[in-house]
């Protein structure tokens, strides 16, 4: 019944039983979900909810204690699994932006491509100044992280992992660390981005994004995945006492 | 003042005894430079060994190794390494003492070094790496491309400073027979029972020497600043 323009893609994403401990402290206490092709799923929650671990579960930034991940149907979570191969194909962006401070913005954007070999110098530096251009900071490709707004680096980090081509994008508070007025040009990017037809997966506290843009929302709480649905159903009628409460004090 | 060319004279000109100072200043760079060299290489790779297993777990014999090594070389006087290499380690072979010096000195250094770069690469915010990885980098080419570049920067006030005194640090190798600076300087108060001379000749030779190296490595840390703002 809900996210039907989606069923019958094929699974980008496969998470089964996933968990996470800290030492004795839970962090994930068992998700099962899927990620579709084409989808943007947004997953709210309240802090220590589990929510960025989740995120950075799914290209395993952080190791899971149990449970499997399957991306493109190779399970990532399996040592023996070339991580590195398959993180190519999955674009992050951080809440910090996380630019390389010592290089310029095209040398930022140029050094994954080139390095991995995705692309030569001259492919991947006509590469992002396409993608400069998109995002309207051409004139920004020999300047340096330290001299671009809170808006502009993020702006960057987001074709910084676009450049190598991901199947799959994940945001992990991507306006969190940004003073309010930077917050709309990062999210009109990533709107731009999501009809553009990325699958993403969105960790965020932008309420309007979810419900403008997500195909799917996802609450999680207390490591667990507590409600999903579309973002009318989801926000209209939420079922899970928690979930109520979430929204009651956020909107 | 007649008294002061004629000192000048006796400890540096009759004979050609400058010349000695001369040869001395040649051998202290030489060992300065080897053990540079070396020290850098063992700095490097024991600090990226260290900070990968404090990471990672993995490396543990490696990193045992390196504890090992930290511990004994900081923990005893270099005079006492340099003698160990030349009369022990180095003792039934004829390789050059100029060779045993850098080589010795390189080894000392080293420990210093490798604390210095892991507080370099530990002054790099987690989100560097995890940025690298995000992008498929392997561990490796995000530390050679990402972090040590970055890390290099901060630490570089650091390295200069253990590059000041290794070259200073130099001068005991006259214990194992080579003559450097320092025992150049020695010769020539043995000769002329002068002291005062020679010894200021030298001092103000190491420290010329000094004065350069903090000239060129400041120029240096400017250009890598140009980056940031």
């Amino acid at each position: 019944m809900s996210v039907n323009h989606t069923d019958n893609q094929e699974t980008l994403i496969e998470v089964k039983n996933l968990r996470k401990a800290f030492g004795k402290n839970e962090v994930l206490t068992g998700i099962t979900t899927e990620i579709k092709k084409g989808e943007v799923v947004v997953i709210i929650g309240p802090s220590g909810s589990g929510k960025s671990t989740f995120l950075r579960s799914l290209n395993l930034l952080e190791k899971p204690t149990d449970g499997t991940v399957l991306f493109e149907g190779v399970n990532i979570t399996d040592p023996k699994t070339d991580i590195d191969l398959h993180r190519q194909k999955m674009g992050m962006v951080f809440q910090h932006f996380n630019l390389f401070p010592h290089k310029t913005i095209l040398e930022n954007i140029t050094l994954a491509p080139v390095v991995l070999k995705k692309m030569t110098k001259d492919e991947a530096k006509k590469r992002a100044e396409e993608l400069l251009l998109k995002v309207g900071l051409s004139d920004k490709a020999d300047a340096y992280p330290e001299q671009l707004s809170g808006g502009q680096k993020q702006r960057i980090a987001i074709i910084r992992a676009l450049a190598m081509d991901p199947d799959v994008m994940l945001f992990d508070e991507p306006t969190s660390a940004l003073d309010p007025e930077m917050v709309g040009e990062v999210l009109e990017l990533m709107k731009q981005l999501a009809g553009d037809g990325m699958t993403m997966a969105v960790v965020t506290h932008e309420m309007g994004f979810a419900r403008e843009v997500a195909t799917r929302v996802v609450f999680m709480d207390e490591g667990q995945i507590k409600e999903q649905g579309t973002p009318e159903e989801f926000f209209e009628n939420p079922r899970d006492p928690r979930l109520k409460e979430f929204l009651s004090k956020i909107l | 003042m007649a008294d002061f060319s004629a000192k000048f004279y006796a400890n540096f000109i009759k004979d050609d005894r400058w010349l000695g100072l001369v040869t001395g200043l040649k051998v202290t760079i030489i060992v300065t430079i080897e053990a540079l060299i070396l020290g850098v290489l063992i700095g490097f790779i024991i600090a990226i060994i260290r900070s990968y297993h404090d990471k990672t777990g993995r490396f543990k014999i490696l990193n045992a190794v390196s504890r090992v090594y930290l511990t004994v070389i900081r923990g005893t006087p270099t005079m006492i390494q340099i003698l160990i290499m030349y009369l022990v380690v180095f003792g039934s072979s004829s390789m050059d003492s100029i060779i045993i010096g850098g080589i010795a000195f390189g080894i000392n250094s080293g420990a210093y070094v490798a604390e210095i770069v892991r507080s370099g690469i530990m002054s790099i915010p987690e989100g560097q790496t995890e940025a690298g990885r995000s992008l498929g980098l392997s561990y490796s080419q995000t530390m050679w491309l990402i972090i040590v570049p970055q890390a290099f920067k901060n630490v570089l006030p650091a390295l200069v400073n253990e590059m000041i005194v290794l070259i200073k640090e130099t001068a005991i190798i006259g214990y194992i027979g080579e003559q450097d600076l320092t025992k150049a300087a020695m010769i020539i108060q043995s000769r002329t029972f002068d002291a005062f001379m020679p010894l200021l000749a030298a001092a103000l030779i190491y420290l010329a020497l000094v004065m350069l190296l903090t000239f060129f490595m400041n120029k240096l840390e400017r250009r890598l600043r140009t980056n940031e703002r």
